[in-house]
C-alpha cells in the first residue's frame, strides 16, 4: 500500500522536479498537474527532465487561476489518473510545487497506514469559523462569480451588490452542506473515487463552478458525504497572513520546521536552497512516530498577525503612523504627572523616587530646558534636554520618552509655566495619571524675594495658566486619570491623596507611605494672598486660605515629617 | 520633473555601458557618486552580497581614482558628468534618466554611497526574498530610513580602511529621539531626528535633516522621486506607513557618513556649498563638523543588528516572517 501524491504545479518547475524525485524514491507515485498558462515549451521540457522517472504522470492541463474552478478540474483530472494508474494507492495527497516534505516520506506512509480509514481534510461549516477573509462567507455558495477577483475587482465586487440588492441566491443542489477548509488535504482511495465516481458529480461540478474559491470547499463538502472517518485537519502547515495571504518560508524557518513535525510545509520560497537541501535529503536513524505540532508555529504567526493589525501600542515609526482616533492607547505605557506638588513640598521628587521606584523627573517643559531626572542632560533614546528640540514636536518628545523608557515607570512635574506641554494630549491618554494642586504655583512666588508688583503680575499671569489647563484637564474629552484639588484642600489632609496616587500607580509595593515628604512653611500664606487681593488680582486656583490661620501666626519650630501608622 | 530628467540626460557621457547585461528580474542598484573611493569597495561588497546584480553609476568629477575603480567593476555601468550637483536635484536627475531608461519594471535601490541597507533578515534572506514577498503582496515600495551611525570619541579618531565594515568604527546610533510629521499633499512621512539634529541642529530643529526614505522601488518610468530619495510621485508611493494602527514592513539605511573622512569632506563641502534646500543653513553644521566633534552621549546605543533596531521600533518585520 502506497502513498500518490498530487502535484499542482505552476512556476519554480526546477523545484516541482526535485521534489517529485523525492517522493518516488520514497516509492511515492507522483501526477503531476501543470497550469496550462505555463508556455508549451516550459511544460515541455519540465515533462523532459522528469521522463527518467517512471513513478511520475502527467494530467490534462487546466487553465489555474486564484478562486476559480480551474484548480478543482485540475485535481480531479490529477486524481482520476492517480487512482487509475497506480493500484496500490490508498491515500492521495494533494500538494503544491512550493510544497516540501519536512519528515521522511517512510514516515508520512507509515503514519497514513496506521489509519487506513481516516481521511484527513479540513472541514466546517462556515457558520463556524472565522477565517473567511473579504466578508464572503455563506454568501461564496449561494451567489455567482463568474468575474476574476484578481483581475476584474471592480466588476466582482459590483455584481456581488448587484446580487445582494436582487436577493439572489443559488440553490444548493441535493441538500449538502457546505463545508470549507484547507485547500491540501489527504484522501483515502475509498473517498476519492466515491467523490469522482458520483453519477450526482455532473450536478456538483456545475453548482461550484460558479462557486467563489471552489478549491477551498469543493472535496471539503463532498468528502462530508462519503467519508466514514473525516479527521478535520490538513496534514500540510501552511499559514496564512491576515489577508488570507500564505506565508512563505525561508532559510532561517529550518528549526522552525523541524521542531514541527508536521509533514509536508508551504509555501516554500523557491531560493532557499538551504531548506530544499536539508529535508530533501532523507536523514538516517530512528523514524519517528509523533504527531504533527504545528502548535508553536502557529503562536509564533499570531503574533505576527497581531503585530501587523494592532501594531506595537504607542510606536510611532516610518512604518506605523496610526491616524488620530484609530490607535488603542496613544502612549506605550502608564505615567504619572505632577502639578503643584514641587512647589508645595520642599523634597517631594526624591521623596516619590523612594516611595514608588519610578523614574522621577522634574519640569520636562520646563522653560528653561527639559528637567530630566538626576540632570541629565541626555536620557534614554539619546532624547535631548534642549528645549527648542523639545518643543518642535512637544508630543513626539512625550510618546518618546515614554516608549524610550518601556518598563520603568516616569514620573514629572508640570506647572502653569510650561507652556508647551501637550496638555490635550496627555488628557486625553488614558495612560495618564494627573495629579494637580492648583493654585501651588503661589508659594514659589510667596518664599521669593521679589517686589510685589512682579509679583503680583506673576500671579495674575500663572493663574490665568492654570485656569486654562485645568479647563483642558476638566473637558469631557479627557481621558487620563486625572484628581485636582485646590491647595487649601489638599493641606488639610495630605497623606490621604498621595496615598491614593501611590497606590494607584501600583506594580512596587502596596504598604502604607511610613513618611510624608517635607510641606514648605506656609506661614504667612493667608497674608500674601490677602496682599494680592488688596493689589487687586484675586488668587482663586488654591482655595480659601484665611489671612490668620490659627496657629500658623504663632511662632513654632518648623514642621517636622510626621508618621502615619 | 521627468522632462528635467530628459533635458539633463545631455550632461553625462557613459565611461562603461554594461547594462546589456541586465536580466529581467534583476534588481539594480544606482548611485551618483563624488570622491567615494573610500567607501565604495564595502558598499558594491554589501549590496552584491544581498542580490543586487548590476549597479547604475553617475560619478560627479570625482578626482580620486573613484571613476576608474568603478569603470573595472564587472557589474557596474558608469557615466560622468562635470556639471553641478545642485542644479541636477543632487543627482537626482541623472538618475531619474538612467532609471527610466534601465530600471522599468525591475526593483531598483537607489542609494548614496553612504547608505548601507539592512532589513529585517537581511543575513539569511537576499533581496529577491524581500522583492518576491512585495510583489506577492502588490506592495511597489519600500521604506528604510536613515540611521546616522557615529564612532566614540572624535570622528577623526579611528581609522577607518576600504573595505573594513564601517560599523566597526560606527558602532553607535540614536535610539529614540526621532519627531515625525505627516505631509500634505504627497501624504509622506517627515521624519527628523538622530545625532545631527541633537548635535548640530537643537536650535534649528526644524533645519534638521530629513531622515526617511523610500530606497527599495518596482520601478516604473513614470516614477520620480523628489527631495533626494526623502519622496515620490506619484503620491501612493509614499503611503510606506499604516495608519490604522498596525506595522508595515520597514528597513533602515544606516548611514555611514562619520567616517573619518568627513573632517576634510566637510571642509570641502563648506567651500563647494552644494547642499539641500538651502546651503547656508548647513554652513554651521560643516563647521562643527570641521572641528571634529564627539558625537557619543551616555544615551548612546550600540548597534547589534537589526533584531536590535525592530525592538527599538526603529523598523518593523509587518507580516514578514
Amino acid at each position: 500500500m502506497s502513498v500518490g501524491i498530487i502535484m499542482l504545479v505552476h512556476t519554480a518547475l526546477d523545484r516541482a522536479e526535485k521534489v517529485a524525485r523525492h517522493w518516488t524514491a520514497s516509492g511515492c507515485p507522483v501526477v503531476i498537474h501543470v497550469d496550462a498558462n505555463v508556455p508549451r515549451k516550459t511544460f515541455k521540457e519540465f515533462q523532459a527532465a522528469l521522463s527518467d522517472v517512471a513513478q511520475v504522470r502527467f494530467c490534462k492541463r487546466h487553465t489555474c487561476e486564484w478562486g476559480t474552478w480551474g484548480l478543482v478540474a485540475g485535481t480531479q483530472s490529477a486524481a482520476e489518473m492517480m487512482l487509475a494508474e497506480f493500484a496500490d494507492v490508498r491515500h492521495v495527497y494533494l500538494s503544491s510545487g512550493s510544497c516540501l516534505p519536512l519528515r521522511p516520506v517512510q514516515e508520512l506512509k507509515d503514519y497514513l497506514a496506521a489509519r487506513p480509514r481516516t481521511d484527513f481534510i479540513e472541514s466546517a461549516t462556515t457558520s463556524d469559523v472565522p477565517w473567511t477573509v473579504g466578508g464572503l462567507s455563506h454568501e461564496r455558495f449561494v451567489l455567482r462569480f463568474p468575474f476574476s477577483w484578481k483581475k476584474r475587482r471592480y466588476l466582482f465586487d459590483k455584481y456581488v451588490e448587484l446580487q445582494r440588492r436582487v436577493g439572489f441566491r443559488r440553490k444548493i443542489p441535493n441538500g449538502i452542506v457546505p463545508h470549507m477548509g484547507s485547500q491540501w488535504w489527504c484522501l483515502t482511495r475509498q473517498t476519492l473515487s466515491a467523490i469522482l465516481e458520483d453519477p450526482e458529480r455532473e450536478t456538483y461540478d456545475t453548482y461550484f463552478k460558479k462557486v467563489w474559491i471552489p478549491d477551498e470547499s469543493y472535496f471539503q463538502t463532498l468528502s462530508r458525504l462519503y467519508s466514514t472517518n473525516v479527521e478535520s485537519r490538513s496534514l500540510t502547515l501552511s499559514k496564512f497572513d491576515f489577508q488570507g495571504k500564505p506565508h512563505i518560508f525561508y532559510d532561517d524557518h529550518l528549526q522552525l520546521l523541524r521542531r514541527s513535525d508536521c509533514f509536508v510545509a508551504r509555501k516554500i520560497w523557491p531560493h532557499a536552497n538551504k531548506l530544499y537541501d536539508a529535508f530533501l535529503t532523507d536523514p538516517e536513524g530512528a523514524i519517528k512516530m509523533t504527531e504533527p505540532n504545528p502548535a508553536k508555529i502557529d503562536r509564533i504567526f499570531a503574533k505576527a498577525v497581531e503585530r501587523r493589525t494592532r501594531g506595537r501600542q504607542g510606536l510611532y515609526m516610518q512604518s506605523r503612523f496610526p491616524h488620530e482616533g484609530y490607535e488603542h492607547s496613544i502612549t506605550s505605557g502608564r505615567y504619572s504627572i505632577f502639578q503643584g506638588f514641587s512647589e508645595l513640598f520642599e523634597d517631594f521628587e526624591p521623596w516619590l523616587a523612594k516611595a514608588t521606584g519610578a523614574q522621577v523627573h522634574g519640569h520636562i517643559y520646563g522653560p528653561e530646558r527639559a528637567e530630566f531626572a538626576n540632570g541629565q542632560k541626555v536620557i534614554n533614546g539619546a532624547l535631548s534636554d534642549a528645549p527648542m528640540l523639545r518643543d518642535y514636536n512637544p508630543t513626539a518628545f512625550l510618546t518618546n520618552l515614554i516608549w524610550n523608557t518601556r518598563g520603568e515607570r516616569q514620573c514629572f512635574q508640570m506647572g502653569p509655566m510650561d507652556e508647551t506641554a501637550p496638555m490635550w494630549f496627555v488628557a486625553k491618554d488614558p495612560n495618564a495619571q494627573i495629579s494637580v494642586i492648583s493654585g501651588a504655583w503661589a508659594v514659589p512666588l510667596f518664599k521669593s524675594n521679589r517686589n510685589f508688583a512682579d509679583l503680583r503680575q506673576e500671579a495674575a499671569h500663572l493663574q490665568k495658566l492654570e485656569a486654562e489647563q485645568l479647563k483642558v484637564l476638566r473637558s469631557i474629552w479627557a481621558k487620563a486619570r486625572i484628581r485636582i484639588w485646590t491647595m487649601a484642600e489638599f493641606i488639610e489632609a495630605p497623606m490621604e491623596p498621595l496615598q491614593t496616587i501611590i497606590d494607584e500607580m501600583g506594580g512596587h509595593s502596596l504598604r502604607r507611605l511610613s513618611e510624608a515628604p517635607k510641606m514648605a512653611d506656609l506661614t504667612g500664606f493667608g497674608q500674601f494672598l490677602q496682599n494680592l487681593k488688596n493689589q487687586g488680582m484675586h488668587p482663586y486656583l488654591m482655595g480659601d486660605f484665611p489671612v490668620a490661620q490659627p496657629g500658623l501666626n504663632q511662632p513654632k519650630p518648623p514642621r517636622k515629617p510626621y508618621l502615619v501608622q | 520633473m521627468l522632462f528635467r530628467a530628459l533635458r539633463k540626460r545631455r550632461q553625462m557621457q557613459a565611461v562603461v555601458d554594461r547594462t546589456g547585461q541586465i536580466a529581467p528580474d534583476d534588481i539594480l542598484g544606482a548611485a551618483t557618486v563624488r570622491n567615494e573611493i573610500v567607501r565604495l569597495p564595502y558598499f558594491l561588497e554589501h549590496y552584491r552580497r544581498l542580490g543586487v546584480r548590476h549597479f547604475l553609476f553617475v560619478d560627479n568629477n570625482s578626482d580620486d581614482g573613484t571613476r576608474e575603480f568603478l569603470a573595472e567593476q564587472p557589474d557596474v555601468s558608469l557615466w560622468t558628468t562635470a556639471h553641478g550637483y545642485k542644479q541636477s536635484r543632487f543627482g537626482l536627475d541623472w538618475l531619474t534618466w538612467l532609471l527610466i531608461r534601465h530600471a522599468h519594471g525591475h526593483w531598483c535601490l537607489t542609494l548614496d554611497a553612504d547608505e548601507l541597507l539592512i532589513y529585517p533578515y537581511w543575513e539569511t534572506r537576499p533581496l529577491k526574498a524581500l522583492t518576491d514577498w512585495l510583489d506577492g503582496e502588490g506592495v511597489e515600495m519600500f521604506p528604510a530610513m536613515m540611521l546616522d551611525m557615529y564612532p566614540k570619541g572624535r570622528l577623526s579618531e579611528q581609522r577607518y580602511e576600504p573595505g573594513q565594515d564601517p560599523t566597526e568604527i560606527l558602532s553607535w546610533f540614536d535610539a529614540g529621539n526621532y519627531t515625525i510629521q505627516r505631509q500634505m499633499p504627497k501624504e509622506n512621512l517627515w521624519i527628523q531626528g538622530g545625532v545631527r539634529a541633537r548635535v548640530f541642529f537643537e536650535k534649528e530643529p526644524r533645519k534638521a535633516p530629513t531622515m526617511n526614505k523610500t530606497p527599495l522601488v518596482k520601478w516604473n518610468r513614470r516614477f520620480v522621486y523628489v527631495n533626494s530619495t526623502h519622496g515620490m510621485l506619484p503620491a501612493r508611493l509614499n503611503r510606506v506607513y499604516d495608519r490604522d494602527g498596525g506595522e508595515f514592513a520597514s528597513g533602515i539605511l544606516l548611514h555611514t557618513k562619520f567616517l573619518d573622512t568627513i573632517v576634510d569632506k566637510s571642509r570641502e563641502e563648506l567651500d563647494r556649498r552644494e547642499h539641500f534646500a538651502n546651503s547656508d543653513l548647513y554652513d554651521d553644521y560643516y563647521k562643527g563638523l570641521i572641528g571634529d566633534p564627539d558625537l557619543w552621549c551616555d544615551a548612546s546605543s550600540r548597534y547589534r543588528g537589526w533584531r536590535q533596531l525592530e525592538a527599538m521600533g526603529l523598523m518593523s518585520r509587518g507580516t514578514w516572517l
